[in-house]
């Protein structure tokens, strides 16, 4: 049978050391998930597309900073070409390829990311060669741990959980509060009748694509000291993605901060009880979750 | 004029009587020539190589064409239905190895084992809509994917079935011959194909074309949507599954490749490049996924670049599969020379 440590796990829980380190691990899993999933959910909030090709733009955020960071040496000269090139990508990627398959049917718009899925990695294959890269720890966290009730909790994983949480807190309210925010969702409310007042959609479209494939590339970035580099990295990422989407519902911030949190734990302690099937789990609680609410935790009843 | 005045003059709407047997016999015939054919196909050119290419041709074909009955004529875009074709292949290899049954048996077994899984599968997606169906179906493919690959003990998880599928020999058939196993997965994709187009052009076959186009007219009809799109999907899984046992055959093993996403979406892919408005596109689709897939790969290592251009290629420029662009041709020419 599939083999379950499940004494592993009782003994985790028992020991508050164990528990600090599988949760901050679980964590940072949890807040890289969610600039993914993020930008993934925002995406098909207005532009009602699903970009299954979002886990390129993670790949090729990480490659960037790599790159970056060989070249000037600058940790956030590194975090911040991931984020803009990323951000550039996505802009052209969108305006060039995505906006003429929009309203026809899923299968196309599914097919032309699948098309990039395959293009890019071989892309990334050619510019950077197949083999496994690591960026390395920059200098400024190469210190020892910091010891919470006796788990082992790294100083960059700090960093990483609070750039994260900053982005969601910016990205919420600048959502909810900001002119352009609530451009941004008329926008995905009624396209029309926001272009009919002389917005201009296209390039708002573009704007949230590229707003999308900036936090993708900025999760690439800030998991490219603690993750090796390899073509068709984004990918796993872009299928716990769609599952942290799934279980938010696809449209809803706050969906896919609790959905990837939930993932990230479910992960991190996961490994301890079943070993093999971490992964198998996750899409249990998917289709769970799925089956009791199919347009997720927090998704809308559409229609 | 109103309503009722306007309906007055009217002769009630004559339905005219379908005679399906003549397409039948004539759907027979064809089957029985492709059979001809494909079976002669070895005494005319002896290349092994073409022939594994038509047995690939005969396990993904059976696996896109079903797949096409749930796309093209049901609307269900399912993400994942290579899960039947792994567990066939999977179920298959296990009751071989395992219990040393008669091939035909296994068969039969592997096809019971499928019904159930998809009828229980199916149940719980075929309730949920458009994109939820495609993510629930993926997530159910993913999750027999993880479950192969971790238990280990009876799958041998990431290494796949290893050790061979023993092929006792049976009635006269050996599938161990070569040749043997070439005649009969051709049987099999002629059968297979056969039968879906009965399917397909059944009643039952227009009651899902109806479903695709307005769900909520065909249910105010009468019509037990739900049922429905349950039936299909379990029948669509019955002959993923055999195209999976013949990938099976063919390789003497399963791998956990075979149930991977990757897989559905080729199936996708196929269909999108044959098209979904024929019967045959998918199959059509499959003969050109497979030369496209070894001959890039035989000239470049980046094949994902070229797959991918064809992709866009199909999806953004031709904006159809390419059975639907020579049916429409023709179409259009015919109405020319008649204009």
């Amino acid at each position: 049978m599939i083999p379950v440590d499940l004494d592993a796990l009782a003994s985790c829980l028992a020991s508050p050391a164990c528990l600090v380190t599988q949760t901050t691990s679980g964590l940072i899993i949890g807040m890289l998930l969610f600039l993914v999933a993020v930008g993934l959910t925002l995406i098909f909030g207005v532009l009602k597309v699903v970009n299954f090709s979002h886990g390129a733009f993670y790949m090729f955020g990480a490659y960037f900073a790599m790159t970056a960071y060989q070249l000037t040496g600058s940790f956030a000269l590194a975090i911040l070409s991931g984020a803009v090139g990323t951000a550039i990508l996505g802009l052209i990627f969108e305006r060039v390829f995505m906006s003429r398959v929009y309203g026809r049917d899923v299968l196309m718009q599914l097919l032309v990311c699948y098309a990039f899925v395959l293009i890019f990695d071989d892309v990334v294959r050619m510019i950077w060669g197949p083999e496994f890269r690591s960026m390395g720890m920059p200098a400024a966290f190469q210190v020892p741990p910091l010891f919470i009730a006796g788990g082992v909790v790294p100083p960059y994983y700090l960093l990483l959980i609070g750039v994260a949480l900053a982005a969601a807190v910016v990205l919420g309210l600048g959502l909810a509060r900001s002119r352009i925010g609530k451009v941004i969702r008329a926008a995905a409310h009624n396209p029309g009748m926001v272009s009919a007042l002389g917005i201009n959609t296209g390039l708002i479209y573009g704007g949230v694509f590229a707003l999308g494939g900036m936090l993708a590339g900025l999760a690439g970035a800030l998991a490219a000291p603690v993750r090796s580099l390899t073509p068709g990295m984004g990918f796993s990422v872009l299928i716990e993605s769609f599952i942290v989407t799934v279980i938010g519902g696809m449209g809803s911030i706050l969906g896919a901060l609790i959905g990837a949190l939930l993932i990230g734990l479910i992960r991190s302690f996961g490994s301890l009880g079943f070993p093999l099937f971490t992964e198998g789990l996750m899409y249990l609680f998917m289709v769970i979750v799925l089956v009791s609410r199919p347009t997720g935790l927090f998704g809308k009843e559409v229609a | 004029m109103t309503e009722l005045q306007a309906g007055q003059g009217a002769q009630p709407l004559k339905v005219p009587r379908i005679d399906a047997r003549p397409q039948r016999y004539r759907d027979v015939l064809i089957a029985l020539v492709a059979f001809v054919l494909l079976a002669l196909l070895p005494f005319i050119f002896g290349s092994k190589q073409l022939l594994d290419f038509v047995i690939r041709c005969a396990a993904y074909g059976l696996f896109a064409t079903s797949l096409n009955l749930l796309v093209g004529y049901t609307g269900l875009i399912s993400f994942g239905h290579g899960m039947f074709f792994g567990l066939g292949a999977y179920g298959f290899g296990l009751m071989m190895q395992k219990t040393g049954v008669a091939i035909p048996v296994a068969f039969v077994a592997t096809l019971a084992m499928t019904f159930v899984v998809a009828i229980v599968i199916g149940a719980i997606c075929v309730r949920l809509k458009e994109i939820y169906f495609a993510f629930v179906t993926l997530a159910f493919q993913m999750l027999i994917h993880s479950t192969i690959l971790s238990w280990q003990s009876l799958t041998g998880g990431d290494q796949g079935l290893r050790g061979g599928i023993p092929r006792p020999p049976f009635l006269g058939i050996d599938l161990s011959n070569h040749l043997h196993l070439y005649i009969t997965s051709c049987a099999l994709l002629v059968i297979g194909l056969f039968l879906m187009r009965q399917i397909a052009q059944s009643p039952f076959g227009y009651t899902l074309r109806m479903i695709r186009d307005n769900a909520t007219r065909a249910s105010f009809i009468g019509i037990d949507v739900w049922r429905a799109k349950l039936v299909i999907f379990v029948l669509a899984a019955l002959f993923a599954a055999t195209g999976g046992m013949i990938m099976a055959l063919f390789v003497s093993g399963a791998y956990p490749e075979f149930a991977y996403w990757t897989i559905s979406g080729e199936g996708i892919f196929i269909n999108m490049l044959g098209g979904v408005t024929t019967f045959l596109g998918p199959m059509v689709g499959t003969v050109l996924l497979l030369i496209l897939n070894d001959t890039v790969t035989r000239l470049t290592e980046y094949h994902g670049i070229v797959l991918g251009v064809v992709i866009l290629f199909f999806a953004i420029g031709l904006r159809k599969g390419l059975m639907d662009f020579v049916v429409e041709w023709f179409a259009q020419r015919r109405g020319e020379g008649r204009g």
